[in-house]
């Protein structure tokens, strides 16, 4: 059997045995099952690095958090009624095209002591506009066309802890795989037939675990016998010790800001790293994203809904960065943040923006290559309601990186733990600073931004029927992909496994294609460049 | 059974059931008794009736009882269609290698039952066949009361299948049993008393003469008639007088019937205390001597008041609550007792006032009973409406059932294979009781399974058994509105409500993922239904299935 295969596919369902209540992962049965042995002697690379993923629910207005200075008046004529004022944009250091949200200082002073990643522009080829749908893909990192039923984090937990549950906990991993605080279950972390992942469905039942308070039950017959049944439920829940334990040993932690449900999260996950839990991943959760109306306040455009939760998210980020150096953990932890989609360029009228496309990304963390990748997203003069930001990234080579130069992971099983449609384009991005894997160093990429250093250019532009782009590849995997205005990859223009350096030309023929811009995204190892092109009459 | 095994197991106990319990405060306890339940008859009550009296509350029962009475709803559920079911089939290989006398006549697909082999293989094979078939049973039940109360009589009786060793008994006592579980109790006590599995079972075989075995004798008294209340004050020489009188019985192992022999009979005439007014029973020396006395010594049993007390007690930890308390013992157990009594032992009349009692549709009663294994696996079948193949598909059923018999043995109930002659010790063993089904072994288990049957299910034959949430959902009134989803799903599933602020964090985290507006899941499920694409389908289906996973894993969900 083709091992790739089985990966994505997940564990056979025998060796999968599904034990959760309330999201607990509880106590696991005796099964020395060949396969799990087997699995067993596939080394696995010890590390203790821990990656905490921040949702943010809704579809975040990425143009209004990362904002394109450098094409202030092209985005301010694009939504002039919620455009934050360009000065009061936080302008990130040696990168002043691009700021950040008024409301984010938080993140800014990360970005100055260089422990903040943004990428621009993280999407994928076919870009879904159902909450739902879109959140579903991000989770189990599925192209837009096909259904996969496990979680990305699920199928890696599952070849980290072949066989879990059965024989879990177990020495070698005596606390939960994965922690997932503020909801119930997701799919992120749906293993084939189990969930890898212990859940608190708020902080609050977090703290009734450590206290070992229940719901309230009823001095009756029926409350008697519930209160019992959630009492062995309790006892039953084999990594509830390991929590209680762990939180027990951590007493002093930084402020972290009140009334912020993210901060109390994170605060939650900073105590539990610290307090000796092995769990790799913890996934915290913050909503309110849905700005479809009155995102900003009229009369400030800098205050309102989204000011707030941006607020909420990045004076979050920022206690809980600063409770990891005073834990002094600091080294073992990053983050990154996501959203199911972003939201369109063009405002709507209700003072608000609809569902969108690509959107930027944060990777926190003092591990964190720091600094700004891509560019700012490309805006059309005259933005109309469809125009969607193209796509820069896709949100696989992110998890894809983080995998293999954050956990270590070798990179052919991480391409394992992918579609395979998309495994031979995932690329490896300069996330992570160097030194942490003993893998090969992703190499910084061009800076595009500079005049001369484009490596995909096209003549004529604009074009009427066809145009030829020019690209310059290093070697290896080289692609061209044309995106439309909807942030739709239309066509795979050019895909070469193995092509060899130089440079060369391949005609775009548009015709029979609407009228108004294309974009060429060109990807070539980790370079990746996205071309603007303008079909006329 | 041999009397040293049974001596050396101290899990036998029958309990008085008249202790109070210690920490439910005095007005939470019900004060209601038998007389007739007169609140409205609403899908709470239907579901309550039927999640106590048959495996699990399907949808489509819950809505069908409703729009009756109360009166012809009991009616209808005291009145099967039939006592019978299909025949235990030959659904596994004929093993020519290891039996001595495999049953190759037997055609594979056709019944064994009316093949008398002893050969131990063979008999392994249809105990194994057996379970599968009760199983079975249990999962296509129609709209009655038959399957659990034939159970309960299977647990009163605690025969174990296994110490019996013959599965063509085994069978027969069932079928004894079943079509007798809504007939004459005193009918059954005379048939069981020489019922060839019994015999075997509890020596009755073996007891003869001036030394009689007493096992029967004893359990007769203290397990299936008098019991041990405070009132029950039979005599240890009663046992042994009783003994007398049951001497003599044999089993033919080549037709499987029973015989009296006189020359194994005890003709002495046996003289019984002044619990039972000092009845004497004739010794006689003829050829129904066996008959005769037998009824004579039920007869003088029946004529006690502890019969129907002991009776309704059982039936009360069954279908009520453990706990028999000062108020149930007076105003439910022993006016149920007078009408078995009144009723000459007919076993619907008590059954029917049982279940249209006030009592029993008492706020405090209802959700306070752990469900038994049994319960929690074929009910989840059942009321989440897994649908098996075709039951002329008979080897990817027995698989099936199989599967499903294990996970109820694996979680601590092996049906009609107790761990002694009381049957299951969550019925008589105090103070744990129902509590007893709860453990740090067998919770996971149950999980586990609910876990497995809503991800993946099970295959036999490229056949699938599976919970198919979205069929499941399609059964609810109006599941396009997520609280709705919540409110029906939660009065389907569950007996104790959960809160408003669970609910809504269910609705926001689970059928929501996240978003703040209801229309998102509406325009989802609405989606789905007008173009059920794989992309729409997957939608709604990745969040009902972490929906009733959420559910179902709740400690709520294993109450009834």
């Amino acid at each position: 059997m083709d091992r790739r295969k089985f990966l994505l596919n997940g564990v056979p369902a025998a060796a999968v045995l599904s034990e959760v209540i309330n999201g607990f992962a509880i106590k696991a049965f005796n099964n020395e099952s060949p396969l799990v042995q087997a699995f067993l002697q596939g080394g696995t690379n010890i590390n203790d690095n821990v990656l905490v993923i921040i949702q943010l629910s809704g579809g975040n207005d990425g143009l209004n958090m990362v904002i394109p200075v450098g094409q202030y008046s092209r985005y301010y004529n694009a939504r002039t009624n919620i455009a934050v004022a360009e000065a009061k944009v936080l302008k990130l250091q040696g990168f002043e095209e691009t700021g950040l949200h008024p409301a984010m200082t938080g993140l800014d002073s990360l970005y100055k002591d260089g422990k903040l990643k943004v990428i621009q522009s993280v999407g994928y080829p076919t870009p879904n506009f159902s909450h739902f749908r879109a959140t579903d893909i991000w989770m189990s990192a599925s192209n837009s066309t096909q259904d996969v039923y496990t979680g990305w984090m699920g199928r890696y937990l599952s070849y980290k802890y072949p066989g879990y549950p059965v024989n879990y906990p177990n020495t070698t991993m005596p606390d939960p795989l994965a922690v997932q605080i503020g909801s119930a279950t997701s799919l992120a972390f749906q293993g084939e037939s189990v969930n890898m992942a212990m859940s608190f469905t708020n902080p609050n039942s977090f703290y009734n675990l450590i206290t070992n308070t229940y719901d309230p039950a009823p001095n009756t017959r029926a409350g008697k016998e519930l209160t019992f049944i959630r009492q062995i439920t309790a006892q039953t829940q084999g990594y509830a010790t390991a929590v209680k334990n762990a939180s027990a040993k951590v007493t002093k932690q930084v402020d972290y800001p009140t009334s912020n449900s993210l901060a109390d999260q994170l605060k939650i996950v900073a105590r539990l790293i610290k307090g000796g839990l092995k769990t790799k991943v913890y996934m915290v959760n913050i909503g309110g994203f849905d700005t479809h109306a009155s995102q900003v306040q009229s009369s400030d455009t800098s205050l309102g809904t989204h000011a707030t939760i941006l607020k909420r998210l990045s004076d979050a980020i920022k206690a809980f960065q600063d409770d990891l150096k005073f834990l002094e953990i600091e080294d073992r932890v990053m983050g990154i943040t996501f959203s199911e989609f972003g939201r369109r360029i063009k405002s709507n009228l209700s003072v608000g923006t609809d569902h969108g496309a690509a959107a930027p990304m944060f990777i926190f963390g003092s591990n964190t290559n720091p600094g700004v990748l891509g560019i700012n997203p490309d805006i059309p003069v005259s933005a109309t309601v469809n125009d969607n930001i193209p796509m820069q990234y896709d949100f696989r080579s992110v998890y894809a990186t983080m995998l293999t130069n954050w956990f270590c992971l070798d990179k052919n099983i991480v391409a394992s733990l992918f579609p395979p449609e998309i495994n031979i384009q995932l690329q490896a991005l300069p996330l992570v600073k160097e030194g942490v894997c003993k893998a090969d160093p992703v190499p910084e990429p061009p800076d595009i931004n500079e005049p001369g250093a484009a490596v995909i250019t096209n003549y004529p532009n604009p074009f009427t029927e066809s145009t030829t782009i020019k690209y310059t590849t290093a070697g290896g995997h080289t692609m061209i992909q044309i995106i439309d205005m909807l942030g739709r990859v239309i066509k795979v223009l050019f895909e070469n496994k193995n092509a060899t350096a130089g440079t060369y030309t391949v005609t775009f023929n548009a015709a029979g294609l609407a009228h108004g811009v294309y974009y060429a995204r060109f990807q070539n190892g980790t370079v990746q460049q996205v071309l603007p092109m303008l079909k006329v009459r | 059974m041999d009397r040293r095994d049974f001596l050396l197991n101290p899990a036998k106990k029958t309990g008085t059931g008249l202790k109070a319990s210690a920490k439910i405060s005095k007005t939470n306890r019900p004060t209601s008794g038998l007389e007739t339940f007169i609140g409205s008859w609403t899908a709470n009550e239907v579901t309550h009736l039927l999640k106590r009296v048959m495996f699990g509350a399907k949808k489509a029962d819950i809505d069908y009882f409703q729009a009756k009475t109360l009166q012809q709803t009991v009616n209808e559920l005291l009145s099967p269609s039939s006592f019978n079911r299909p025949e235990p089939i030959k659904e596994y290989a004929t093993t020519t290698s290891t039996a001595a006398v495999p049953d190759t006549a037997i055609v594979t697909g056709t019944t064994w039952i009316n093949d008398y082999n002893g050969d131990g293989t063979v008999q392994s094979q249809r105990r194994t066949s057996y379970r599968k078939w009760f199983a079975g049973n249990l999962i296509n039940q129609d709209r009655s009361v038959l399957e659990k109360l034939t159970m309960f009589w299977i647990d009163l009786f605690g025969n174990q299948m296994d110490t019996v060793g013959n599965a063509n008994w085994i069978y027969k006592q069932n079928i004894l049993i079943r079509s007798n579980a809504l007939g004459n109790y005193k009918q059954l006590i005379r048939d069981i008393s020489t019922d060839v599995a019994m015999l075997r079972y509890l020596n009755g075989y073996v007891n003869r003469g001036t030394a009689p075995d007493e096992n029967y004798a004893r359990e007769l008294m203290e397990l299936f008639t008098l019991g041990k209340g405070p009132d029950s004050k039979y005599t240890e020489n009663d046992v042994k007088e009783a003994a007398k009188v049951l001497t003599g019985w044999q089993i033919n192992s080549t037709t499987y019937t029973s015989y009296f022999t006189l020359s194994r009979h005890n003709t002495t005439n046996k003289t019984f205390s002044a619990f039972f007014k000092n009845k004497v029973i004739t010794g006689r020396n003829n050829a129904t001597a066996g008959t005769t006395e037998l009824n004579e010594l039920v007869d003088m049993i029946f004529d006690t008041d502890e019969v129907g007390r002991y009776i309704a007690r059982r039936l009360y930890r069954w279908y009520v609550y453990y706990d028999i308390d000062d108020n149930a013992e007076e105003n439910v157990i022993k006016p149920l007792a007078k009408i078995f009594k009144d009723n000459k032992y007919e076993i619907k009349p008590m059954l029917q006032a049982l279940f249209t009692s006030a009592h029993f549709y008492d706020a405090l009663n209802k959700g306070c009973v752990i469900k038994p294994p049994v319960d929690y696996v074929i009910g989840l079948l059942r009321e989440m409406d897994v649908k098996f193949p075709d039951l002329s598909d008979w080897d990817t059923n027995y698989g099936f059932w199989n599967t499903m018999f294990t996970h109820v043995s694996n979680m601590g109930q092996r049906m009609h294979d107790p761990p002694n002659v009381s049957g299951m010790p969550a019925y008589y063993q105090e103070p744990l009781f129902h509590e007893i089904w709860i453990n740090a072994d067998s919770l996971p288990k149950r999980i586990q399974y609910s876990d497995i049957m809503v991800n993946s299910g099970y295959s036999r034959n490229s056949k699938k058994i599976i919970i198919d949430v979205i069929a499941f959902t399609k059964l609810l009134n109006n599941p396009g509105d997520p609280v709705a989803l919540i409110d029906e799903s939660v009065a389907i599933l569950f007996r104790n409500d959960l809160s408003a602020a669970l609910k809504q964090q269910i609705k926001v985290q689970i059928i929501l993922s996240g978003q703040e507006s209801d229309y998102y899941w509406t325009n989802a499920w609405m989606a789905y239904l007008a173009n059920p694409t794989t992309a729409n389908t997957t939608i709604v289906k990745n969040r009902l299935t972490a929906f009733y996973i959420y559910l179902l894993n709740l400690s709520e969900y294993h109450l009834i």
